[in-house]
């Protein structure tokens, strides 16, 4: 445990220095911001300006709070019974009650100019030079970039942290609930356009640094963007309770050079005409088994657990669905069971994918049908 | 007629058919301070999961039943009964009444809360569990998604909008009929002026709260959609007809602890309570402007700027009555002659750290800034400060202050000053580190987090279970003073204290102003 020693000291201090407010990250190490105490102002010149307002309002608290304080604590010093004080009399004033209902007043209004500032920027949705459509399922996040030439790339960002880290069996990574198989790219210095929306419950979808939280609402569509303006790993979580998973579906963006994403871009492209070549293929059992229990791991253990034993979902192991009729099993995988938890999986596993997780399901976790599942089989049954 | 000065019947039938308005307060307070310690236990396990990183005591969806059971046990079963139970008990004592206007109800009122509470806690060992959605439960989490206990957490809402409602209505009856001559508007306690306003809150708000979870019922179980897109409905709506009902309720939770607190300060600082009248404004504008700032726990939902620009407005608002109010309170004590007993030390920690959830709450109203605030840690912590340290803290204020009129003994002020320190520093300990790892970016409900925040969530486990376990010494000091406290001779226990309660004999009769006192200037309020 590579923080214990700094853990130890601030539990040590951290009641002193927080009451003086002066505690500060400057002591940890430089990447994973250890104790961090105030908001970042990220890399995002909304950020900042959001950074700016927070710290402007916060000091006006401060200082409204040091008055009141001290006027109360020099009462409560000075007016004790003990140093035998006679009580004064008075019960109203006029003139002080409308001055302390109208300064405030006037300071409420020198805070909402600032505010009502950045906040227009921050809906000036114009001039984006790029969309990238967010969509929260339980628990994962899918980015869909919507291309100008039509070849859009999708894919689903899942939790890469082991549930041996989860359940205290291996040591925890630096990055532990923060990291994901597949991150976001966005290039540098573009203003990307997001639109954000929901395959099941509300989700949110926030990364600090770069200033975004938004919420994402099965059966519409919200609007959002940044633009980041330095390179980097940006990491953040799901913000709105959607389930048993909500702490495990982290966001992470990749902000890289334009050079650099418009070559991930093309990269991407290329393997998505792959796995369209590979939909025409025939697999050996071993192939599937293969490719199914690494799309059952992220895909389907949540719910149906990690040895099929069940949990939210049914078990797999022995079921009449895995060990009944094959169209039966493609349907349930395909389209989900409406009305339940059990989600339409067509949309969110490529063929090949969901060819080779029926297959798995059908011959895993004591299973023994013996049956095969084909590409080619889950397009005929999404055909009808 | 025969004879009607009667003490209470005896045994169980006495707390099952009682109609007296001291009967039913106490069972109230007792029934609340259960909750409290039933909401406290699942808070336990909540901070028990997060004292480290890693799960290590519950599953993530038991510790999402724990968020949510924590919530609802609080608000509908810890704070607000208790507030009721006082206005029970206080509010006939304070305007020189014999009991509540609609006895009867009264009766009902309470006792169709533990049958409520009963069924909610039974979803813990119903098949898929408990409600796991928390205690906003946001649709579709808490429809489509929901497990089946759902239905009865739907009729336990039910069930407790129901009595809040007959509650409301009796105290709203009680105070505009039942006054005794003399005793005008702008002459009662300033307690019974923030029930006066609660209540009717409570009945404008309260069926709102029914209109939503029936939606749910029907969206469950009758094939409707209103807050399924799939269907022509919309997820959003739901949150605002939740909040419409869900921000009146937050001060449904806080006025009448201003009014307890309105009461005390006055009395240990030996001086009226400064801008009487500035008071009843600021509560009755702090009542309206609830009802028009709903939106601001939505600022992501994706509302139009318009719609945003608002909301922020409005609720900004807000600070300037409960500005005037702190004002007015530390006014009071100034060049008054404070003493610091227990109630009066619960008091000002009301006072220093409802003034910090004030500020909080200006920081959270800010639209931009909220975007980066909103379902963090930073909102737990403000809430917390207000609902904890305002409200429950201003309850146990409330407690010490007229338990000796109650039962005609004093607690034991040393006990009762440790309870408020150890309090007071367990709640800073647990809620204060909170604002940090929200502003650093940590959700709020989540079982396991990210190690960077590590350090502050074990402080505020540690400061949990010191502020949990202080609850015992209340409880240990209350019983204690019940069963073998100092008795107490004088009507009015306390020097300062002025208000009719405390013209009647001490320990309070059964029954109290049979015959209605004359209100004169020296019984005005305090």
């Amino acid at each position: 445990m590579f923080l214990k020693a700094k853990r130890l000291t601030a539990l040590a201090l951290g009641p002193v220095l927080m009451l003086l407010g002066l505690y500060s990250a400057s002591t940890a190490a430089a990447d994973a911001k250890v104790n961090e105490i105030n908001m970042p102002p990220g890399v995002t010149n909304v950020g900042q300006s959001i950074f700016d307002l927070h710290m402007t309002i916060f000091w006006i608290c401060v200082i409204i709070g040091v008055l009141v304080f001290g006027v109360m604590f020099y009462s409560i010093y000075y007016h004790r019974k003990s140093r035998g004080v006679t009580p004064a009399t008075f019960h109203e004033s006029t003139k002080v009650e409308i001055a302390w209902t109208v300064v405030p007043f006037f300071i409420l209004i020198a805070m909402a100019v600032p505010a009502t500032s950045t906040l227009l920027e921050i809906y000036d949705f114009e001039d984006a030079e790029m969309d990238v459509l967010i969509t929260g399922y339980q628990w994962k996040w899918k980015y869909e970039y919507i291309n100008e030439d039509g070849e859009n790339v999708a894919f689903f960002s899942n939790l890469r942290t082991p549930q041996s880290e989860i359940y205290n069996t291996a040591d925890k990574g630096e990055h532990y609930l923060l990291e994901v198989d597949e991150p976001l790219v966005i290039p540098v210095d573009t203003k990307v356009r997001f639109l954000v929306t929901a395959n099941d419950v509300i989700h949110a979808w926030w990364v600090p640094e770069l200033a975004v939280k938004k919420d994402a609402i099965p059966g519409f569509i919200n609007e959002t963007w940044t633009q980041a303006t330095e390179e980097g790993v940006y990491r953040g979580q799901c913000a709105e309770l959607c389930g048993k998973d909500h702490g495990f579906m982290p966001v992470v963006v990749n902000v890289v050079s334009k050079q650099e994403y418009a070559e991930w871009m093309a990269a991407k492209q290329a393997e998505a005409a792959e796995i369209k070549q590979l939909m025409a293929q025939t697999f050996s059992m071993d192939e599937l088994m293969e490719r199914g229990k690494g799309v059952y791991d992220r895909s389907c253990a949540a719910c149906h657990g990690a040895n099929g034993e069940g949990g939210l979902g049914k078990a797999i192991a022995d079921s009449p669905i895995a060990t009944g009729d094959m169209a039966g099993h493609l349907e349930v995988g395909i389209n989900g069971v409406p009305g339940t938890a059990m989600q339409a999986f067509g949309g969110q596993l490529n063929d090949v994918d969901m060819a080779a997780v029926i297959t798995y399901q059908r011959n895993a976790f004591g299973n023994n049908m013996g049956d095969m599942v084909q590409p080619i089989d889950v397009f005929n049954h999404k055909k009808g | 007629m025969g004879d009607h000065h009667h003490g209470p019947a005896k045994g169980l039938s006495r707390w099952l058919f009682t109609t007296n308005h001291k009967d039913i307060g106490t069972m109230y307070l007792w029934f609340s301070f259960a909750m409290f310690i039933l909401g406290g236990s699942f808070a336990m396990i909540i901070r028990a999961e997060l004292f480290q990183p890693g799960m290590q005591l519950v599953d993530p969806l038991f510790f999402n039943q724990m968020t949510t059971l924590h919530g609802l046990v609080m608000v509908f079963g810890a704070i607000m009964p208790s507030f009721v139970g006082l206005a029970n008990w206080m509010i006939p004592m304070m305007i020189g009444a014999p009991d509540m206007a609609l006895p009867r109800m009264n009766n009902w009122s309470f006792w169709i809360l533990p049958p409520a509470f009963l069924l909610l806690a039974s979803t813990l060992f119903m098949e898929g569990g408990a409600p796991a959605f928390g205690w906003t439960f946001y649709a579709p989490l808490s429809t489509t998604y929901a497990a089946p206990s759902v239905t009865i957490f739907i009729f336990c809402i039910h069930v407790l909008g129901i009595s809040s409602i007959m509650g409301s209505i009796n105290i709203i009856a009680t105070v505009m009929n039942m006054r005794a001559p003399g005793m005008t508007y702008m002459k009662m306690p300033l307690f019974v002026w923030t029930w006066l306003i609660t209540a009717f809150l409570l009945v404008a708000v309260m069926p709102v709260l029914a209109g939503a979870v029936t939606m749910m019922l029907m969206d469950i179980h009758f094939g409707t959609s209103f807050f399924s897109a799939a269907g022509g409905g919309d997820p959003v709506l739901f949150q605002h007809v939740f909040w419409f009902f869900g921000h009146p309720e937050v001060y449904i939770i806080i006025l009448p602890a201003f009014g307890v607190v309105s009461q005390i300060i006055p009395a240990f600082a030996r001086k009226p309570l400064f801008g009487y009248d500035s008071m009843v404004y600021a509560t009755a504008s702090i009542a309206f402007l609830s009802f028009i700032v709903w939106a601001h726990h939505m600022y992501t939902v994706g509302m139009p700027v318009a719609g945003e620009l608002f909301f922020m407005y409005a609720t900004m608002l807000i600070a300037v009555p409960t500005g005037v109010k702190v004002f007015n309170w530390i006014s009071t004590m100034w060049r008054g002659a404070l003493t610091f007993e227990t109630p009066m030390l619960f008091c000002l920690g009301f006072l220093v750290l409802f003034t910090i959830g004030g500020f909080t709450g200006l920081m959270l109203s800010i639209a931009p800034a909220d975007f980066q605030y909103h379902d963090s840690y930073f909102v737990v912590a403000h809430f917390h400060y207000v609902m904890v340290a305002g409200a429950v803290f201003s309850m146990t204020a409330a407690v010490y202050y007229w338990l000796p009129k109650w039962c005609g003994k004093m607690y034991s002020e040393t006990m009762g000053k440790t309870h408020f320190w150890i309090s007071f520093i367990g709640f800073n300990l647990t809620f204060f580190p909170q604002h940090f790892v929200g502003l650093a970016g940590m959700p709020r409900r989540i079982p396991d987090y990210a190690l960077q925040f590590a350090d502050f969530n074990m402080m505020s486990s540690i400061g949990a279970f010191i502020y949990g376990s202080s609850q015992i010494l209340f409880l240990y000091n209350v019983i204690a003073t019940i069963v073998s406290g100092k008795p107490v001779s004088d009507d009015k226990v306390w020097d300062g204290a002025e208000g009719l309660e405390w013209t009647v004999p001490t320990p309070a009769p059964y029954h109290t102003f049979e015959t209605p006192p004359k209100v004169d200037a020296s019984h005005a309020h305090s």
